[in-house]
């Protein structure tokens, strides 16, 4: 595939992404905030919150799988979950932690582990698809051609 | 901001920060998300700030304390592990001074409120966008106008922004107690972010850290309204928002409201515990100071950490603080703290533990004055020194908020003390660490120049110290009374200042003549109050006194005790006290004598006891001023604090002493009657011109808007 096929299959997809609600303009302003001086920023980031969203799941799972459930723990893991999730753009999983909260407060074990099932689904499901997104800019790069700037117009 | 081009080119001066101020910005991130921290990180760079960061609270304090000019503005998540944000909110306020924003990525309205009145400058959410980090300097800006203070320093850019121009000046010149207050004035302007207002927190001046930001000096009649504001409203339900819609300032931003309250409240507590004995004092204001004992306890104040910066008054200073140099103890800590020192209590002693507070000085802290002995406590001036402990103790607390006391330039008292008690000038110390206390400096300075004949000018100037510190001075000042041996260890008058609360019953109107003789003659010797003041136990100078013949002697005492008392420049302090007057009364008698302002002093005299705390009050707080002015400190303190004192004395006219206004009210809330007796004592004081001497450094300022 040649570059400028490339360049475009990228936009698409970054904005499909965008359009279904997986990611929010928090990750432009992550896009936006790459430059030379800093030409990995986002895939950085990004790595950084796959890491802190797997121990925090797990964490969470942990918790919620105790005999007496310490929520404020676990309600303190879902904020911290939240603050990143909301800090890459993975919009899902933040709303996802929002409604967790929720559970928590009510003290409510079942709640909270349906609700923690769905994150980590919405988890892996960005990362899947933010795993693609970098292997196709990778692609793009490979091929010797720059990768395009989302515009936030759509 | 004028900022001295400190690191990444700040450019000095506010409007030239434009151009590069925001630029360099030295910031600390601290965050336990590693996504969220680095994503800060990296927008911060985006904003050509310099960042620090740290993923603990402890290591961002660690950081912080080990350079706090490294710093401009601390960006704080709230929700971490090992601290919780907003205790490092307040530590960071307390302890640096620097603007912190909050982040969370929580929006509820309590946490914010909760931010706000821990004293942030701002409150963002996450993620955090870059637009709003772009405006963050200006924080950094605001809090250095309004500190431009004083602080002698040449606030580096901060203050200079206007604030320096006002303030900054007056930092160093006590004198400029009223610039102070200006500054302080502007100090709340920067922090005024009106926009902000909503939703932040409370944008603390951001860079106090780096570059002196403009703080806001709280002088006495603004910490009075701050105080009466609060109480109006009640400690519980008091916000800074309302406080600061009923203190209808201009220029004060809620920010300074809010920081101001923070402080406030931790004074509180700890006055609190002093105030049981201050209570005690105060009832025995007339006699006894055993309440001014409390004023012992306040060593806590050294954890006032304003004081002095941190020279919290931990008591045990102030027992070594040995005449002279009691007060420098008391400048830090609490001994400032006048604030509030449970006003009552310090300033009690006044009379009676001024004198033996004095006297001891060293021992300040028990006793602060209760040996209603005034006259003869004064003696020894030693009180002061007790006083000094009293007042650190008391400063440590009550100064501790005076941060605006901007660090012992107002304390510069005692450098005028040429008595011993100069220990005012170290409770001026305290009172511009009292950092909130800008005010009491600011008094102090005045008030200490009136003083004129007191040589020493016990310019106590009590600084405003914030009527809560003002305790300080007064409790001390009576001790400073004592100065009638000048060397007295003006303490005593510095205790005056903290008594103020007490409501120096300054009763007896110093003898006046007595005190002028003595006044301060301190620098002269002239133990004034030994001579005069000695009476005072009987002299309510502060009380009736005072308004007498302009009783100047009250805050003559005042001054004088503080003359006396060591004006070693530390007695400004009592002019403070004298200021304070009103309850001061015995330690204005002390202090008067010690004072010698003539006056005013002589009110001291009598109510020494009482006065001497009372004055001590009016002291601190005009010591304060004048400390603030740091100018005061010794060598300015003749006419920083006879400016200072007379000023405000004379402004009151009526012996500071006499006027006590407040007398009883201050000597009971303790802190609220503190304030106001400090305030009273300091108007009164300045009517009296306790300060008159100025030496005292007491600014009289602090005495006369005491009253």
């Amino acid at each position: 595939m040649e570059v400028g096929q490339m360049q475009r299959r990228l936009i698409e997809y970054t904005k499909s992404l965008f359009m279904e609600g997986i990611l929010d303009d928090q990750f432009l302003q992550l896009q936006q905030l790459q430059d030379e001086s800093n030409p990995d920023f986002v895939v950085e980031v990004v790595s950084l919150f796959f890491q802190d969203a797997e121990k925090l799941l797990n964490d969470i799972t942990r918790a919620l799988d105790q005999q007496s459930v310490d929520f404020p723990k676990v309600d303190a893991h879902v904020h911290q979950l939240k603050g990143s999730s909301a800090s890459v753009g993975a919009q899902r999983v933040k709303n996802g932690c929002i409604a967790f909260r929720n559970f928590c407060e009510e003290q409510n074990v079942d709640g909270s582990l349906r609700c923690l099932q769905q994150i980590k689904q919405e988890y892996y499901h960005v990362k899947n698809k933010l795993e693609a997104l970098f292997r196709l800019e990778q692609q793009i790069v490979a091929a010797g051609g720059s990768v395009p700037m989302m515009e936030l117009s759509f | 901001m004028t900022v001295e081009d400190q690191r990444g080119g700040v450019v000095s001066k506010d409007v030239s920060h434009y151009d590069k101020f925001p630029v360099g910005m030295r910031v600390l991130a601290v965050d336990d998300d590693p996504i969220c921290l680095k994503l800060l990180e990296t927008l911060l760079r985006k904003c050509q700030y310099q960042v620090t960061t740290a993923n603990q609270a402890v290591i961002a304090l660690e950081m912080l304390r080990v350079n706090r000019d490294k710093f401009d503005l601390v960006i704080s998540d709230v929700n971490m592990p090992d601290m919780d944000g907003f205790k490092l909110l307040e530590l960071v306020g307390l302890e640096m001074d620097l603007p912190v924003i909050m982040l969370s990525a929580h929006s509820d309205t309590k946490l914010v409120m909760k931010g706000i009145t821990h004293g942030a400058v701002d409150y963002l959410l996450k993620p955090v966008r870059i637009e709003e980090l772009k405006n963050i300097w200006q924080h950094v800006i605001r809090r250095k106008k309004i500190d431009p203070k004083d602080q002698n320093k040449s606030p580096n850019e901060d203050k200079a922004c206007h604030g320096n121009s006002e303030s900054g000046q007056g930092a160093s010149s006590l004198g400029n107690a009223d610039q102070n207050g200006k500054n302080s004035r502007k100090r709340k302007d920067q922090n005024e972010d009106e926009e902000e207002e909503g939703d932040e927190n409370g944008n603390d001046s951001e860079d106090p850290s780096s570059q002196k930001k403009p703080r806001v000096v709280w002088s006495v009649e603004l910490h009075r309204k701050f105080v009466a504001a609060v109480n109006q409203l009640g400690l519980e339900k008091a916000v800074p928002k309302k406080i600061l819609d009923l203190m209808d300032v201009e220029g004060l931003t809620r920010e300074n409201v809010a920081s101001h309250l923070q402080k406030y409240r931790l004074y509180l507590k700890r006055i609190s515990s002093v105030a049981s004995q201050q209570a005690n004092m105060v009832a025995a204001l007339g006699g006894k100071d055993s309440s001014y004992l409390r004023m012992a306890s306040l060593d806590g104040f050294g954890e006032f950490r304003n004081l002095a910066g941190s020279g919290r008054l931990s008591s045990s200073t102030l027992s070594s603080y040995a005449p002279s140099g009691m007060f420098g103890r008391l400048n830090s800590p609490a001994g400032l703290n006048l604030r509030g020192i449970t006003s009552s209590g310090l300033i009690q002693p006044s009379g009676q533990n001024l004198s033996s507070s004095i006297n001891t000085f060293g021992k300040l802290q028990p006793t602060l004055l209760p040996s209603n002995q005034s006259a003869g406590l004064y003696q020894g001036i030693p009180t002061s020194l007790e006083l000094n402990q009293l007042q650190q103790s008391k400063c440590a607390t009550g100064i501790g908020d005076f941060d605006p006391i901007k660090d012992s330039t107002g304390f510069t008292v005692s450098g005028s003390f040429p008595d011993n008690r100069v220990t005012v000038g170290s409770s001026s110390s305290l009172l511009s660490r009292a950092s909130s206390n800008p005010l009491m400096l600011q008094g102090n300075s005045q008030q200490t120049h009136n003083r004129g004949p007191f040589g020493n000018q016990s310019s106590l100037g009590v600084a405003p110290l914030n009527p809560e510190s003002f305790d300080l001075g007064i409790g001390g000042s009576s001790n400073f009374v004592n100065h009638n041996r000048s060397d007295e260890s003006w303490q005593g008058a510095v205790q005056l200042s903290r008594f103020s609360s007490n409501a120096l019953p300054l009763s007896e109107p110093f003898n006046h003549d007595q005190m002028a003789s003595n006044n301060l003659g301190i620098s002269s010797t002239s133990p004034h109050i030994g001579n005069s003041p000695i009476e005072f136990p009987s002299t309510n100078v502060v009380s009736g006194r005072l308004e007498d013949s302009g009783d100047v002697c009250q805050e003559g005492l005042i001054g004088n005790v503080v003359h006396n008392m060591t004006y070693t420049s530390k007695q400004r302090w009592e002019e403070y006290k004298q200021d304070y007057n009103p309850n001061m009364n015995h330690s204005f008698s002390d202090i008067n004598s010690m004072v010698s302002n003539n006056g005013i002093v002589s009110p001291l005299g009598r109510s020494l006891d009482q006065n001497s705390a009372i004055c001590g009050r009016s002291f601190d707080v005009s010591l304060i001023g004048q400390l603030n002015g740091g100018a005061l400190s010794n060598a300015h303190h003749s006419e920083f604090e006879n400016s200072a004192v007379d000023a405000k004395i004379k402004s009151n006219e009526d012996c500071l002493l006499g006027q006590t206004k407040s007398q009883d009210g201050f000597i009971q809330n303790g802190y609220e009657s503190l304030d106001d007796i400090m305030n009273a004592m300091m108007k009164r004081e300045q009517n009296q011109t306790l300060l008159s001497d100025g030496e005292f450094g007491i600014n009289a300022y602090s005495l006369g808007s005491c009253i």
